[in-house]
C-alpha cells in the first residue's frame, strides 16, 4: 500500500494495522477472498448481522483466525460500533450487513461518519447481479443511496475485484480527510470461484490527497501570527484525526497563543492548559466564544466554521483575519473568507509552523501577546463554565457528569449521545488527552452512544468506557447491551434521566412559551418509569442501579467502577429543569451569548 | 449569478454520472446543460457541464467535484478561450406558403434541413448558445412543433490538451 502520508511522518496505527504482506495466489470463492482481504488489512473486529445476500461471506468468516465478528442486534449498532472503534483507536472500523434493510440500516451511521470524518468501511451483500434492478427480495440500491454520505463507494459484481475494492476502501477511508467507504458485493460475486492474491494494485487515478503544505503559505501564516495582537487557535476535530495533539501543544507553548477546542476537538490540548479557553459555539464558554469574537487572527486547524460554532456567520469574529489549514481543500473558504489557505495534513502544517516560528524566534522576532492573554484569562476567571442548582433534593445532571469525570479520570473514554447530556459531558469533564471524548457532532445522531461505546471498548479493552446517554437517546439503540453482555464488553452506562427530550424541552422553555409539545418521555418523572431502565439493564444481564438522591451519586459511580465482568448501568434520575448554559440562540450573533436565562456577561467591568 | 462551463474528466465507469449529478443537486446547484462522452482515451469520459452560479459557489462545486475519487480533472472553459457548441433539432411548421421563408432563415444561419414533411421541416443547427437562440427567435413565428437540444460541448483553443495524461492533475 502506498503511504499517502509521506515519508517523513511516522506511520499511523492504521498503517501499522494494515501490513501489505505478500500473499501467494490461492484459489477460493469470492467470500473467502473477502475474508482473506480483511485479514490482510489487519482487521481484528467486524460488527455485523448476517442475512441472505451476505450469507456466503459469513461462512469463511467463522474460520478466520484473526477476524472477530461481533453479532450486533441492529445494523445501526454495527455502524456506530465501527465508528466508536475507529474514533477510540485511530484505526479503520468495519461493519457488515446484508442487502436491502440491512444495508439501509447502515445509512445513519454512514452519514454520521461522513459528517465527523470517521474512517469506517461498510461491507454489504447485494442481490445477485442478474437480479439487480428487478426489485428482487431485499434489494436496495445502497450504492446510489449512500453516494452523498460516503467518501466513496463500490458495487462489486466480479469476484476478481474484491481484494482491490477492499484494499482501496481502507486506503480511501483512512487517508486524506478520513471518512466512510461502502463496498457492496453481489451474492454471485461472493459465491464465484476466483483467485486471491495480495497486495492488489490500486486503481485510484483521481485520488491524490494533498498532505504536504505549501512552504509559501506556511511562511505567510507565520508572518500573520507574528503581526497579530489578538490571535486565537481555533482547533477542530481534524487535529484529533491527524493525531497531531502533541505537535499542537508544542506550537501553543512556543507561541503563547490562546486556544479553543471545538466539540470534535475536546482533548486535543489538555483542558487544564493555562492557554485553553474552552469550547466555542452555541454552548461554548464565554471566554472561548468571546476570544473568537474579539480576535484579530484565527489560526484555524482542522475545523470547518460549522454553524454551531460561528452562530450568525456575518457577525462571527468580525475583526479577524483567517488562516485556515485543512486536508480537505473544499472546507477552505466554504463558509468564511480566508486570508491564508493551507491545504495539508494538519500535523505537517503544525510541524512546519513550529519550524518557521522557532527560526523567527531565534532571530529575535518575539511578538508580545501578553495584554491579549491577560484579557482572555480575565474572561476565563470571571465566567467559568458552571451551573446553579437550587434544589438540594434533586440531582443536578451537571453534578453527575462532574463526578464521573473526576472518578473515572483522564484515561477513560467518554461517549455521549446527543442533547443536553452531550453538552454537559463536553463542558464538565476535563479532557486531558485525544480520543477520550467520542460523540456525534456533525449529524447529531441520537442513538450513537451505546453502540459507539461498545465499539470503543472493543478497540481499547484496557480503558474504562463510560457511555453517558440521555433517556431519549438510550431508547434508540439500547439493544446493543445484549451484544455487550454476550460478548463480554463491559461498558459502563450513565443515563442522565430527566424523563424528557431535554434539549428540545429547553428550547420549548426558552422559545416556545414553555409549551412542552411531545417532549415528555415518562422515564422517571412523577414516579412513572416506562421503561424501568434498571429492570431493563437486568433483563439484558447487566447490573442496574438507580440513583435519585444527590448524596448517592459518587457512591454509585465508585460501585460501577468496581464492576468489570459485565456492563453496568446507572439510571441517574435528575432534575428536568436544568438547562445548558452558556447559550447562543440559533441564528444570532455570538455577541449575544447568555450565561443564564436573560443574563448576558458584563463586558464593561474591570477584569 | 453567471454561467460557467466546466469540463470534467472522469473515469469511464458505471455510476459516475449519477455521482456527479447527485453532487450538484445535493449542494444546491442546478445543471443547465450536460453532455457526456468518451474521450480519445476510452477509459476516460468527459462531461461538459453548464451551470449558473456565482464565483464563490463555483469554486466550492469545483472543489467538491475534485474530491470525488472517480474525477480526474476539472477545468473551467472561459468562452473567449474555448470553442463551445450546442446542437439543436427543431421541427417547424412550413406549409407551401411559408416554406421559402423558413428556408431563407435556415440559409442565413448555415443550418441544415434534415427531414421534410408535407407541412413541416426538421432543421439541424449547430453553434453557440447566442446564435441558436437567435435562430429560434426567427423560427418561432412559423410555429415550432418540437425542439430538442443537446448539451453543450466545449474544447479549449490552442495546442494544449486537457486530456494529456501528464496534465491530469
Amino acid at each position: 500500500m502506498i503511504d499517502q502520508r509521506g515519508a517523513q511522518s511516522a506511520p499511523t496505527p492504521a498503517d501499522v494495522a494494515a501490513p501489505s504482506r505478500l500473499r501467494a495466489p490461492v484459489e477460493c470463492t469470492g467470500a473467502q477472498s473477502l475474508v482473506h482481504s480483511l485479514e490482510a488489512m489487519g482487521v481484528d473486529t467486524v460488527f455485523g448481522i448476517p442475512g441472505g445476500a451476505i450469507l456466503p461471506a459469513y461462512d469463511p468468516l467463522m474460520d478466520s483466525p484473526t477476524v472477530r465478528h461481533i453479532l450486533v442486534r441492529h445494523e445501526q449498532g454495527a455502524g456506530h460500533a465501527a465508528e466508536g472503534y475507529a474514533s477510540a483507536t485511530g484505526r479503520v472500523g468495519v461493519c457488515m450487513a446484508t442487502s436491502g434493510p440491512g444495508a439501509t440500516n447502515l445509512v445513519t451511521p454512514l452519514a454520521d461518519a461522513y459528517m465527523d470524518s470517521v474512517p469506517i468501511v461498510a461491507i454489504t451483500g447485494q442481490v445477485g447481479s442478474r437480479a439487480i434492478g428487478t426489485d428482487a427480495f431485499q434489494e436496495a440500491d445502497i450504492r446510489g443511496i449512500t453516494m452523498p454520505i460516503t467518501k466513496h463507494n463500490y458495487l462489486i459484481t466480479d469476484a476478481a475485484e474484491i481484494p482491490r475494492a477492499i484494499s482501496e476502501a481502507f486506503h480511501v477511508a483512512a487517508t486524506g480527510r478520513p471518512g466512510p467507504v461502502l463496498v457492496d458485493i453481489t451474492k454471485d460475486a461472493l459465491q464465484a470461484q476466483t483467485t486471491f492474491s495480495w497486495p492488489p494494485k490500486h486503481e485510484l487515478a483521481g485520488y491524490r490527497p494533498v498532505l504536504k503544505p505549501h512552504g509559501k503559505q506556511i511562511r505567510e501564516a507565520a508572518r500573520l501570527m507574528e503581526e497579530a495582537r489578538r490571535p486565537v487557535f481555533y482547533v477542530g476535530g481534524g487535529v484529533i484525526r491527524a493525531e497531531a495533539s502533541q505537535e499542537l501543544q508544542r506550537l501553543v507553548e512556543l507561541t503563547g497563543i490562546p486556544l479553543v477546542t471545538t466539540l470534535m476537538a475536546r482533548g486535543a490540548v489538555p483542558d487544564d492548559h493555562e492557554l485553553h479557553l474552552g469550547m466555542p459555539g452555541m454552548h461554548g464558554s464565554v471566554a472561548a466564544v468571546t476570544a473568537l469574537q474579539k480576535a484579530d487572527l484565527l489560526i484555524t486547524l482542522g475545523a470547518r466554521f460549522d454553524d454551531r460554532v460561528t452562530g450568525k456567520l456575518d457577525s462571527f469574529a468580525p475583526g479577524a483575519k483567517v488562516i485556515h489549514a485543512d486536508v480537505d481543500p473544499a472546507e477552505i473558504g466554504k463558509n468564511r473568507k480566508v486570508d491564508v489557505p493551507i491545504v495539508g495534513d494538519v500535523k505537517e502544517v503544525i510541524n512546519d509552523l513550529i519550524d518557521t516560528i522557532a527560526a523567527d524566534r531565534a532571530a529575535g522576532h518575539v511578538p508580545d501577546y501578553s495584554a491579549w492573554v491577560d484579557q482572555t484569562q480575565g474572561w476565563k476567571r470571571t465566567y467559568p463554565v458552571g451551573y446553579v442548582h437550587g434544589d438540594e433534593t434533586t440531582i443536578a445532571p451537571q453534578a453527575v457528569i462532574s463526578a464521573l469525570g473526576e472518578i473515572a479520570g483522564p484515561e477513560a473514554i467518554y461517549v455521549s449521545g446527543v442533547g443536553q447530556h452531550q453538552m454537559w459531558a463536553s463542558q464538565f469533564i476535563a479532557y486531558q488527552r485525544p480520543n477520550a471524548w467520542l460523540n456525534s457532532g456533525g449529524l447529531g445522531t441520537m442513538g450513537y452512544c451505546i453502540p459507539a461505546a461498545m465499539g470503543a471498548k472493543t478497540g481499547e479493552p484496557d480503558r474504562v468506557v463510560w457511555a453517558i446517554d440521555g433517556d431519549g437517546c438510550f431508547q434508540m439503540t439500547n439493544q446493543e447491551l445484549a451484544t455487550c453482555v454476550i460478548n463480554q464488553i463491559p461498558i459502563k452506562v450513565a443515563i442522565i434521566n430527566n424523563s424528557s427530550l431535554g434539549m428540545v424541552r429547553q428550547w420549548q422553555t426558552l422559545f416556545y412559551d414553555e409549551r412542552y409539545s411531545n417532549t415528555d418521555l415518562n422515564t422517571s418523572h412523577d414516579n412513572v418509569f416506562i421503561p424501568d431502565f434498571v429492570k431493563l439493564a437486568e433483563a439484558y444481564g447487566c447490573v442496574g442501579i438507580r440513583v435519585t438522591d444527590p448524596a448517592e451519586v459518587e457512591g454509585a459511580i465508585r460501585q460501577a467502577m468496581e464492576i468489570n465482568d459485565r456492563p453496568v448501568l446507572i439510571d441517574f434520575v435528575v432534575s428536568r429543569d436544568a438547562m445548558v448554559w452558556p447559550m447562543v440562540a440559533a441564528g444570532v450573533s455570538n455577541d449575544e451569548i447568555k450565561i443564564a436565562k436573560g443574563l448576558s456577561p458584563e463586558w464593561d467591568r474591570e477584569d | 449569478m453567471s454561467k460557467h462551463t466546466l469540463s470534467v474528466l472522469v473515469e469511464n465507469k458505471p455510476g459516475v454520472l449519477a455521482r456527479i449529478a447527485g453532487l450538484f443537486s445535493r449542494r444546491g446547484y442546478n445543471i443547465e446543460a450536460l453532455a457526456v462522452g468518451e474521450t480519445e482515451h476510452p477509459e476516460v469520459s468527459r462531461m461538459t457541464i453548464r451551470v449558473d452560479v456565482d464565483q464563490l459557489p463555483l469554486e466550492q462545486v469545483t472543489k467538491q467535484l475534485n474530491k470525488l475519487v472517480e474525477v480526474l480533472k476539472v477545468v473551467e472553459l472561459a468562452p473567449e478561450s474555448s470553442v463551445q457548441r450546442h446542437i439543436i433539432l427543431v421541427k417547424v411548421r412550413a406549409d407551401t406558403a411559408h416554406r421559402g421563408q423558413v428556408m431563407e432563415v435556415v440559409e442565413m444561419f448555415r443550418a441544415k434541413i434534415v427531414d421534410v414533411g408535407p407541412d413541416t421541416l426538421v432543421i439541424e443547427a449547430t453553434g453557440n448558445v447566442l446564435k441558436l437562440e437567435a435562430l429560434l427567435r426567427l423560427l418561432e413565428p412559423f410555429g415550432v412543433k418540437e425542439l430538442v437540444q443537446s448539451g453543450l460541448v466545449a474544447i479549449g483553443r490552442g495546442s494544449r490538451s486537457i486530456t494529456d495524461r501528464s496534465s491530469r492533475a
